[in-house]
């Protein structure tokens, strides 16, 4: 086995050796692109994961659904009429569309997003006030920062509790003071606190002064009977959330005899639209950085080739000895691609090291990604690979020219004396 | 061992073609010492590397040890060389990074020889020339007899049928060419072939036979009384 020669290797060592600056010159070409190229990748992949991060909580796949007005007459109807979803949507949307993973239902104290004055202690707060199945969880997670969030018993048994945010507790309560299980009061009726949650800083759907109260509690204080205000929805994965949203509308329009062509009259959000932007962003982001990459490193590698031609020039003596002593010319090429692979392989892995290191620098100092997003950057082990051997076959195929040239060196040339 | 018909050679020099062999007829023996003498451009160094199949020749016959030496591809005339010939350079051309043992070593290595038996043969070649102690030393570290002997040993280390030697005495003074060439004289009674191309008389009759190349043809070819080199040194 050839690979496992000894004096092979030790020839070619020897000859790099003999020249170590020029190789270490010859090297810096191929390390210097590596870090380029492992630095442009690492920070793709963090702004990548910073953009995750900013995600995290919220259900990628999913939208949201409420009710507009009309905004053209249809079966005797006059344009401008509200609509008003009742509760049993909801079921019929499940019922008949499979892909629906999770839906939940919402409603609003006062009709127009706007705010109901919450009272404790002669303390105030103007916050939105939700009715809420414990569901909504599964697609805008909130971050609790005390007590727990809404919970099925308190559906079922219609407890008068609540859960607010921390811009609210904020307004009515003392800092440090102890907010569970103390009660607010909200259009007369009064709720114990169950827990506080932090609004996402990212992504955020609610407000931040917001107090979320069990929807079936909603209905029987505030005498809402089966209206529902609007849908949180999150979709199979793998199913596109505008088919599923061209379902949901047709469904309402025919239920809420609203024209076909209304786009008005039902209002939507699809949040899987803005994660796949940014998604798409950073695959850009990452595939530029690769193609910036891979041609630094063809640059760096054709520097190999130039150094190994003026090396075969300078040893034609040597190799035409070689030649008359019998080295076929496949063992003198095979030599030649060696060196070019193993200066550039060895010179990969240095500017690997260092970049990597660069990398872990620079996540201790921001990969945080608390005011930026950019989260743990670092190449993955895939596109190492890739780039690793990428890079060596470059460099056989770079290494043939001056192998090649070496080669056509006929003996007789070579020995011929000056 | 070597038998050469009509041999023609030309180089083309832009427009005009210079006819360096003109028809070379010749036979060597198993066991002979020949020197293949000429001035420069009679011929003797395209001769030699012909026989050394570093070069083609444009016609004619080179049969070398029963096998016949045409239309060789690169591959095959380096497993030839390397089977066949040992060769030993005026300028030495021993490998400046390898020390004597692994320039000796070196033809074993392309004859794919394991390596422990490369390093036995390559001491006991460097032995017969004397220079077993010196094995572990680089060229750069020694004389201009001590690397043509190198050389030698390097040249025999394969067991080739011939030995072809282009003014192996041409860098060396005149008592370290009759050290090299009591040497090859020795090498020769023990019934190795051994061809030298060379300018200088003295040398030229210390082989057997003398064969005298000018102008691409063969003027003389006479077998000669050995001046044994033994007595200068």
């Amino acid at each position: 086995m050839w690979l496992l020669d000894k004096d092979m290797w030790f020839e070619i060592f020897h000859t790099m050796g003999k020249n170590m600056f020029r190789t270490f010159l010859t090297m810096l070409g191929v390390i210097f692109a590596m870090i380029i190229l492992v630095l442009l990748l690492g920070g793709a992949n963090g702004l990548s994961n910073g953009f995750n991060k900013v995600f995290a909580g919220t259900s990628s796949n999913s939208l949201f659904v409420w009710g507009q007005s009309t905004s053209e007459p249809y079966k005797g109807f006059e344009r401008g009429r509200r609509i008003r979803y009742k509760l049993e949507d909801a079921d019929i949307l499940k019922r008949q569309i499979p892909e629906i993973e999770v839906l939940a239902p919402r409603i609003e104290l006062s009709d127009h997003r706007g705010t109901i004055t919450v009272y404790r202690n002669g303390q105030t707060s103007g916050s939105s006030v939700y009715g809420d199945y414990p569901e909504i969880d599964q697609i805008t997670k909130k971050k609790l920062v005390e007590g727990r969030f809404l919970n099925q018993s308190d559906i079922d048994e219609s407890k008068k509790v609540c859960v607010i945010g921390e811009e609210t507790y904020k307004l009515l309560f003392e800092k440090g003071e102890e907010a569970i299980g103390e009660s607010i009061r909200i259009n007369g009726v009064y709720f114990t606190v169950v827990g506080i949650y932090k609004p996402n800083n990212n992504i955020n759907i609610d407000g931040e002064n917001a107090v979320f109260i069990p929807f079936t509690t909603f209905q029987k204080a505030f005498n809402s009977g089966d209206r529902m205000g609007w849908m949180a929805i999150a979709v199979e994965q793998n199913t596109p959330v505008p088919l599923i949203e061209k379902q949901i509308k047709d469904i309402l329009k025919a239920k809420y005899d609203i024209h076909p062509d209304d786009e008005r009259a039902i209002g939507s959000f699809d949040m899987s639209r803005i994660f796949n932007s940014v998604t798409g962003f950073t695959l850009v982001l990452q595939g530029f950085s690769f193609f910036i990459g891979i041609f630094t490193l063809l640059a760096g590698v054709i520097a190999i080739s130039n150094i190994l031609l003026i090396t075969v020039k300078e040893r034609t003596k040597e190799i035409g000895v070689r030649r008359a002593l019998g080295a076929t010319p496949k063992v003198v090429k095979r030599q030649i691609i060696l060196e070019a692979i193993i200066i550039t392989a060895f010179a990969g892995l240095v500017g690997f090291a260092i970049s990597v290191g660069f990398l872990a620098i620079m996540d201790h100092l921001w990969g945080s990604g608390e005011e930026f997003p950019f989260v743990k950057p670092m190449i993955s082990i895939p596109q190492f690979i890739f780039s690793f051997v990428l890079m060596v076959g470059l460099s056989v195929l770079i290494g043939l020219l001056p192998a090649n040239r070496a080669v056509k060196i006929r003996p007789i040339e070579a020995l011929r004396e000056e | 061992m070597i038998e050469i018909k009509d041999l023609h050679k030309s180089y083309r020099m832009g427009s005009n073609s210079l006819h360096v062999l003109k028809g070379i007829n010749f036979k060597v023996e198993e066991g002979e010492l020949v020197a293949i003498m000429g001035s420069s451009g009679s011929g003797k160094s395209t001769l030699l590397n012909i026989l050394g199949m570093l070069d083609g020749a444009d016609s004619g016959d080179y049969i070398l040890d029963n096998v016949p030496i045409k239309n060789l591809s690169e591959t095959k005339a380096a497993q030839y060389r390397n089977k066949f010939l040992g060769f030993i350079f005026q300028s030495f051309n021993l490998i400046n990074y390898k020390s004597a043992a692994e320039n000796v070593a070196l033809p074993l290595y392309y004859q794919k020889v394991p390596r422990k038996e490369r390093q036995e043969k390559a001491l006991q070649y460097l032995e017969r020339v004397g220079l077993k102690p010196w094995a572990d030393h680089l060229p750069s570290e020694l004389s201009g007899g001590q690397k043509q002997r190198v050389a030698i040993a390097r040249a025999m280390a394969a067991e080739p049928k011939v030995l072809l030697a282009d003014e192996p005495t041409g860098a060396l003074d005149s008592k370290t060419s009759y050290e090299v060439m009591d040497l090859i004289q020795k090498i020769n009674d023990e019934g190795n072939t051994i061809l030298i191309v060379t300018h200088e008389e003295d040398i030229a009759h210390m082989c057997k036979r003398i064969v005298h190349l000018k102008d691409g043809v063969i003027v003389e070819d006479k077998k000669i009384e050995q001046v044994r080199a033994e007595q200068y040194v």
